[in-house]
């Protein structure tokens, strides 16, 4: 049970004078569900950013499956105005680009949708095989890849109707309803077989029944794919729901982790974050 | 159970359309080869098909790449000089390449290919400069790549001129007596002076054009040419599925330049002689204005909207350059049916536009009435002025209107003839148009309201 799949290391990012996260550890093992939460601004988004690639980190190392996949350490300028901790732990360097990671088995959605606004919904997933495509660019150019082709549209076609969005298949994506169009960039990450699926506020916009919808969907891909799923999340009937395991951040810096029932009745998290929310909802 | 009824609906989609337009596409050709026995060789309308072809391939090419990839690239007529080029300095004959380059000994090549391997081989190079180019110019974005292209192409139309390069390119001077599109015809016995028994000049500039653009088509609807519409889409989510954002730019960059090397090497057997002073940034934006006016992300419209524009600008409105006369009979026939025209168009667009969005719709009657008063005003002129040559038309006039022309199309209609459809789908368009038209001639009234929304659409 407890193989790691994904392992971020003393992960500090540091934009100009900001530290945007601050010396964060995450393990997340195989088949979990793991969730990121923390109030606004905490470095949640900028730490998914770090692990799919978008960002190098400032010091650090993340590994998959027990490989390291991403090492940085200060350089130049940052070398001076570095804020961190564990500097001149990291040596090497090794920053590859998000399609990279994609391709190891990380696949993400996005906090503001982010779908291929001019395509349909089938196209939208559709596309997002291209990368485990075999054909090289004169067969599929000359359509001789009419096997791999019709596969390729068959498991699409499969993901929608897993997703239950076949009804709405040759609509536009963007004509969806936001609770469709989330689902639609699950379906789309999930077409690029990951093993490790990152969901940035999958429940975001949704109203409570959508949610509960999404709380059971989550937990139906993870035992039916095998998939192990990182989550950001605000909605906290959600997290508490499937959570294995939460880790909270405030600041850029993780401040609890734990099993939910843990991290619920935690000092520093009721201050931090679960305090405020109370304020903010009265 | 449910669920399989969106797919049967899937399989059930007709094919028709696309049967169809290669009936259509036949047909064209058919045609072209008709008029090419039958009609007088030196009609112009040939040369309009000739030039009409190329610019249509050189438009897909370049739709392919600022279309369906997102890359605003402005490199074209570089591209294109490369092809002509490699083209004419292959294809010249051994033995004519003394009085070609003239200057220079007759050049250090030697060696002639056949045509169609001198046309792959001016688009290969193409494509090599454009890997090169490309190397550190895609990282570029949006107007940053435009400007560097455009750089990349005055640089190579100057070096192309340098004497140094004089023993390749024939320096400054025109490459000229290389195989062009009348060679093509096909004369008796095969001897160059005989007359001709098959014309197939208009036709081979069809065939090149269309194997290429075919290529093109079926790159853009395969797996890679997906990849590239969710570039342009989304460069970040594209790149987060999995899609290697600098190859598959590389890929639409290089091959976009292999089509438009083949579209200059066409471009050289269209004038007959290739000078590098006549591939000016002005042929790209001609190139540009074909690609927006027939749609950006259409094919389709690109071909369409090449012939158009060559039409237009070689044939059409060539009247307008002219000072004309009429005597009395002649002009008062022509301003009847002017006014009648002018009527009929305005009624039409009138006709078209009752269902359009008030915004729209105010748009295009403000226009409509603007264009009327402007040309009725013109006609009025003409029949009080007395005298009988028309105003405003002479050397020069016909820029002006062209320029109108395209401002009007760019700013009112700025997603072009096409939009992003395809032949198929305007066909697949006008059928549910005529079916509804058809149900609501039967007087079920209950579809009439799609009529509506589909005549818009098309």
């Amino acid at each position: 049970m407890s193989e790691s799949i994904l392992r971020v290391e003393n992960v500090t990012m540091q934009f100009g004078g900001v530290v945007a996260v601050d010396n964060l550890s995450i393990e997340v093992n195989k088949g979990e569900i793991v969730s990121i939460i923390g109030p606004n601004g905490a470095g949640k988004t900028t730490c998914f950013n770090v692990i799919t690639g978008v960002y190098a980190p400032t010091n650090g190392a993340v590994y998959f499956a027990d490989e390291k996949v991403i090492e940085n350490h200060p350089q130049g300028k940052m070398k001076t105005m570095y804020k961190g901790q564990n500097a001149g732990k990291y040596t090497s360097v090794a920053t590859p680009t998000p399609d990279r990671i994609t391709n190891l088995g990380i696949a993400r959605t996005f906090q503001n949708i982010r779908l291929w606004k001019s395509q349909t919904v089938f196209e939208n997933v559709l596309i997002a095989k291209h990368m485990r495509r075999s054909s090289n660019l004169i067969t599929a150019a000359l359509h001789l890849n009419a096997k791999e082709e019709r596969a390729m549209r068959d498991e699409a076609d499969h993901l929608l109707e897993i997703l239950n969005l076949q009804d709405v298949r040759n609509e536009p994506a963007t004509s969806l309803p936001y609770g469709q169009q989330r689902r639609l960039e699950i379906a789309r990450a999930m077409a690029t077989h990951p093993k490790l699926l990152l969901l940035d506020e999958p429940a975001a916009g949704m109203n409570p029944q959508e949610t509960k919808e999404l709380t059971e969907f989550i937990a139906r891909i993870r035992d039916e794919f095998g998939l192990t799923i990182l989550m950001i999340e605000h909605h906290m009937d959600l997290v508490m729901d499937i959570s294995d395991r939460i880790y909270v951040l405030d600041f850029g810096r993780p401040i609890a982790q734990g099993i939910p029932s843990e991290v619920q009745n935690n000092p520093d998290v009721i201050a931090a974050y679960l305090g405020v929310e109370e304020e903010e909802d009265a | 159970m449910k669920t399989s009824s969106p797919l049967s609906k899937q399989a059930a989609r007709s094919r028709v359309p696309e049967i169809i337009t290669g009936c259509i596409i036949v047909a064209i050709y058919l045609l072209v080869f008709v008029l090419e026995q039958v009609v007088s060789p030196g009609s112009m309308l040939f040369s309009v098909l000739k030039k009409g072809a190329t610019y249509a391939l050189v438009a897909a090419s370049m739709n392919l790449l600022n279309g369906f990839t997102g890359l605003f690239s402005l490199g074209q007529a570089g591209f294109m000089l490369i092809g002509a080029y490699v083209y004419s300095i292959f294809t010249i004959p051994v033995e004519v390449r003394h009085s070609v380059y003239q200057y220079y000994d007759g050049g250090i090549i030697q060696h002639t290919l056949p045509f169609f391997i001198a046309l792959i081989l001016g688009g290969i190079v193409a494509a090599i400069f454009a890997w090169l180019i490309g190397l550190p110019v895609l990282r570029l974005k949006s107007d940053y790549l435009a400007i560097a292209t455009l750089g990349f192409a005055e640089i190579i139309r100057a070096i192309f001129q340098w004497g140094f390069l004089g023993p390749i390119t024939n320096g400054s001077n025109a490459l000229r007596l290389f195989p062009n599109f009348d060679s093509m015809n096909i004369r008796q016995g095969g001897d160059p002076s005989a007359p001709v028994s098959i014309y197939f000049s208009t036709t081979s500039a069809f065939i090149i054009a269309g194997i290429c653009i075919a290529l093109i088509f079926m790159l853009v609807n395969s797996t890679y040419g997906r990849a590239f519409k969710a570039i342009r889409d989304d460069e970040v989510s594209a790149e987060a599925m999995g899609i290697n954002l600098a190859r598959h730019k590389m890929l639409s960059f290089v091959i976009s330049s292999f089509f438009a090397g083949i579209g200059g090497g066409m471009l050289a057997m269209f004038m007959s002689t290739v000078q590098a002073k006549n591939f000016t940034s002005g042929m790209t934006y001609e190139i540009l204005l074909i690609v927006v006016i027939g749609g950006i992300g259409s094919l389709t419209g690109s071909i369409f909207s090449a012939f158009l524009f060559v039409a237009c600008s070689e044939w059409w409105l060539r009247f307008l350059d002219n000072e004309m006369f009429l005597t009395p009979p002649a002009k008062i026939q022509f301003i009847v049916v002017a006014i009648a025209i002018i009527a009929a168009i305005s009624l039409l667009t009138y006709f078209r536009n009752r269902h359009a969005s008030p915004k729209k719709r105010k748009r295009v009657y403000l226009l409509t009435g603007i264009a009327d008063v402007l040309l009725l005003g013109w006609l009025l002129w003409f029949q009080f002025m007395g005298g009988y040559q028309m105003p405003l038309l002479r050397n020069g006039f016909r820029s002006v209107v062209f320029a109108v022309v395209i401002m009007t199309v760019v700013l009112f209609f700025s997603r072009g003839i096409m939009g992003t459809k395809e032949l198929p789908d305007l066909i697949r368009d006008i059928g549910r148009s005529g079916q509804n038209l058809y149900h609501w001639l039967c007087g079920k009234r209950g579809t009439g309201k799609s009529l509506k929304g589909g005549a818009n659409d098309v």
